[in-house]
């Protein structure tokens, strides 16, 4: 996708960018001690706390991911929306008090509160190490694929921007910064959406999204076999014809330019319908619609193909309100565009055709998530659903980045109020996504190469300035939360493992300076990750942190938390299990396949989520290495 | 001296009564939610149908899980509170 690039987006977005950066010098001042740069000196305020505690939350994959996820697959987006909330009722509930008490600075500290144990130490910084490097990953790629529509930059520089920004937000300043960094985008993120999501209404729903969208052609067809058309209509020729999962697909060509066309037959009438397509030709060539991308031939797209309301057809709706906005997607007709790709000669296709799809089936599970058998639903595609759900549910309460922010604040009462505020925020911001989400699929805001940009675009369907701010709030996102992924991960090395396991003797100054060398280290890292998976959908990216974190952390901190029989071993053990076997099983996932160019279908692992095996297997550990080691809790205090 | 918080938080003797009702709450929350989970499973058709002013089981669960959340830690903070101005008064 070309996309113009806005002198006021660019203003925009430095004068934010500006902001953070102005908000970290200001805090950096201040920060001379340890507990500064961990933990804030535990010092902030419990409403500060609550909202920064959603803008570490509401990070690239809530903003970007779950909109974008909604505008491809409807209501199955927005099961993240629900997952992900749901957890916090889990931080709420079971972990926020006890943790506060039992911890100083890091996740490591509270889970080796009772032990002492080395084995505790290495465990659980190397968990949090990979974890946070897991949530990285989404964060970066959205960075970059933010940069393209709003700078006019490739996709590498928006990563290697964000990383060089956060890696000097927290070199300098530590949690102290991050906090305020975070309270500001957290506060605006959801100010913002509000916004958004009131231009959707007002909107209302429309059969033309806009006046610049393209109207895509569609020409006769005389089906001779099944698989071989003519074209009565002269201007086109018929160049080739592909047969990819029983759906036909033809090259025409019309004025000295090929693209390719679906084949439809309706009540015995054959159209050929035009689609977006890329080509790969042998020479690495790249053509978007059968033409170099500089020609813009290559669209946004989005649209409904027929509106209904009180059981009559219309052309657009008007202003509507937030309900009825739901029902009537509910009740109308949605044109999607579904990817296929095959091989035609050298060359590799990519196809995007419009799939038609009934509202009623927008508007419910079952697009991405196979789960009826009617559908074909497998075995497997209703465990993917479970593994997701189960995931989301446990995986925020063993988010070290979450989890360290219990630490910032001076009481357990305000922990537990903090948490309060952020469900609230983070709860309201959820239930906007499935605005934005489905505003995007009909008001043409899809560039079908990267559905992170969903809600952006359609911000700049509304209009520049709108477009630059929501953009440049999103970018705020991933710096903050990359920078407070980036303080976890250096805690872990620098003060889980430096300082505790290897027991290096240091003074206050040189831990700090430690933790900040391992920020840089990690963040240049996080960078280069960002590169590589590029193209992929950021909310699944998180979803599988959350699968690593449930399944490595959560059994630890509540087993810890309400079992007396744990073990310092028994910890350990489930930790590394929890991690060996949830990222095992995603390296051997059809996604994964895919990613390395295999076959998907060939994974030896059908699940793409983990959870469903990896969760239940790190707790058989635990209890079971815990009984086994019952001779190390002799003599130990549980009263803490 | 090595696990001390970075902030003292001082003696909760509401701590034990504020941890039974926290496990009693994150069980129903479970509940509610196990029920979404179990009907994509089990009834996936069932999500589409009509419940109430035009919207389907899906968006009314969905909602009301989000929503649900939020009420009840409003009421576990009230609750925890009064314990806690009780408790630590005595």
């Amino acid at each position: 996708m070309i996309y113009e690039v806005s002198n006021t987006a660019i203003i925009i977005f430095l004068f934010i960018v500006g902001l953070v950066l102005g908000v970290s010098f200001y805090f950096a001042r201040k920060t001379k001690s340890a507990a500064n740069y961990y933990a804030a000196g535990g010092n902030i305020h419990w409403a500060v706390n609550g909202i920064a505690f959603a803008g570490d939350y509401l990070s690239a994959a809530s903003f970007l991911g779950i909109c974008g996820m909604i505008a491809y697959s409807g209501y199955d987006g927005f099961l993240y929306s629900i997952g992900y909330l749901a957890g916090w009722v889990v931080a709420l509930f079971l972990v926020a008090e006890p943790l506060k008490k039992l911890g100083k600075y890091t996740f490591t500290d509270a889970l080796d509160s009772r032990f002492n144990s080395k084995h505790i130490k290495l465990a659980a910084s190397i968990s949090t190490l990979i974890v946070s490097v897991f949530y990285l990953i989404p964060q970066m790629v959205g960075a970059g694929d933010l940069v393209v529509p709003l700078l006019g930059l490739p996709h590498w520089m928006g990563v290697v921007i964000v990383g060089s920004i956060v890696i000097f937000i927290v070199a300098t300043a530590g949690m102290t910064s991050t906090t305020y960094v975070q309270f500001i985008k957290g506060a605006l993120l959801v100010v913002f959406s509000t916004i958004l999501t009131f231009y959707i209404l007002q909107n209302g729903l429309s059969l033309t999204p806009n006046n610049n969208y393209h109207k895509f052609s569609s020409t006769a067809a005389v089906v001779t076999s099944d698989t071989v058309v003519s074209v009565p209509d002269s201007t086109y020729t018929v160049r080739n014809t592909r047969v990819v999962d029983k759906m036909v697909f033809v090259k025409l060509a019309k004025d000295g330019k090929e693209a390719w066309y679906k084949l439809n037959v309706n009540e015995n009438k054959a159209t050929l319908d035009e689609m977006l397509d890329i080509t790969v030709t042998p020479e690495g060539v790249k053509l978007y619609n059968g033409a170099p991308k500089s020609e813009r031939r290559f669209y946004q797209v989005g649209h409904l193909s027929k509106i209904m309301v009180d059981g009559k057809e219309v052309d657009k709706t008007g202003p509507v309100g937030p309900f009825e906005f739901i029902k009537t997607i509910e009740k109308s007709e949605i044109v999607r565009f579904t990817k296929k790709a095959f091989v035609d000669g050298d060359s590799k296709i990519t196809v995007w055709y419009q799939n038609p799809t009934k509202g009623a089936d927008i508007m419910k599970p079952g697009l991405l998530y196979k789960l009826s058998r009617t559908v074909g639903a497998t075995f497997w595609d209703r465990m993917n659903f479970l593994s997701l759900m189960l995931a989301l549910f446990l995986g925020t309460s063993a988010l070290p980045h979450i989890l360290i922010r219990y630490y910032t604040v001076p009481s357990q009462r305000a922990a537990r109020k903090s948490t309060i505020v952020a469900i609230s925020a983070i709860g309201f911001f959820y239930v906007l996504t499935l605005y934005m989400g489905l505003g995007s699929m009909i008001n043409g805001a899809l560039d079908v190469e990267s559905s992170n940009m969903s809600a952006p675009l359609l911000a700049k369907t509304f209009g520049i300035g709108i477009f630059s701010i929501i953009s440049a709030i999103a970018f705020a996102t991933v710096l903050g939360t990359v920078s407070g992924l980036i303080v976890a991960s250096s805690g872990a090395i620098a003060h889980d493992f430096i300082d505790k396991y290897l027991e290096v003797k240091m003074t206050d100054k040189a831990k700090v300076k430690a933790g900040k060398l391992a920020a840089i280290g990690v963040g240049v890292f996080a960078i280069l990750l960002g590169i590589l998976f590029k193209g992929m959908n950021v909310s699944f990216l998180v979803g599988l942190a959350f699968a690593v974190a449930a399944s490595a952390n959560l059994p630890a901190i509540l087993f810890l938390l309400f079992w007396k029989k744990t073990t310092a071993k028994g910890i350990a053990w489930s930790i590394i299990v929890g991690v060996v076997s949830s990222i095992g099983i995603i390296l051997f996932s059809p996604t994964m396949y895919e990613k390395y160019g295999l076959i998907p279908k060939d994974a030896p692992i059908p699940l793409d989520n983990p959870g469903i095996i990896s969760i239940p297997l790190a707790v058989i550990t635990l209890v079971a290495i815990s009984l086994l080691t019952q001779k190390e809790n002799v003599n130990k205090d549980f009263s803490k | 001296m090595l696990h001390e918080p970075a902030a003292k938080t001082g003696l909760d003797k509401a701590a034990d009564k504020k941890a039974s009702l926290g496990v009693k709450m994150f069980f129903i929350y479970t509940l509610v939610y196990a029920g979404f989970v179990l009907i994509g499973l089990t009834r996936p058709e069932l999500m589409g149908l009509e419940l109430i002013g035009g919207q389907n089981i899906a968006i009314v669960y969905g909602f009301g899980l989000i929503v649900l959340a939020i009420i009840m830690g409003f009421i576990y903070n009230y609750f925890c509170t009064k314990m806690e101005d009780k408790m630590n008064k005595n």
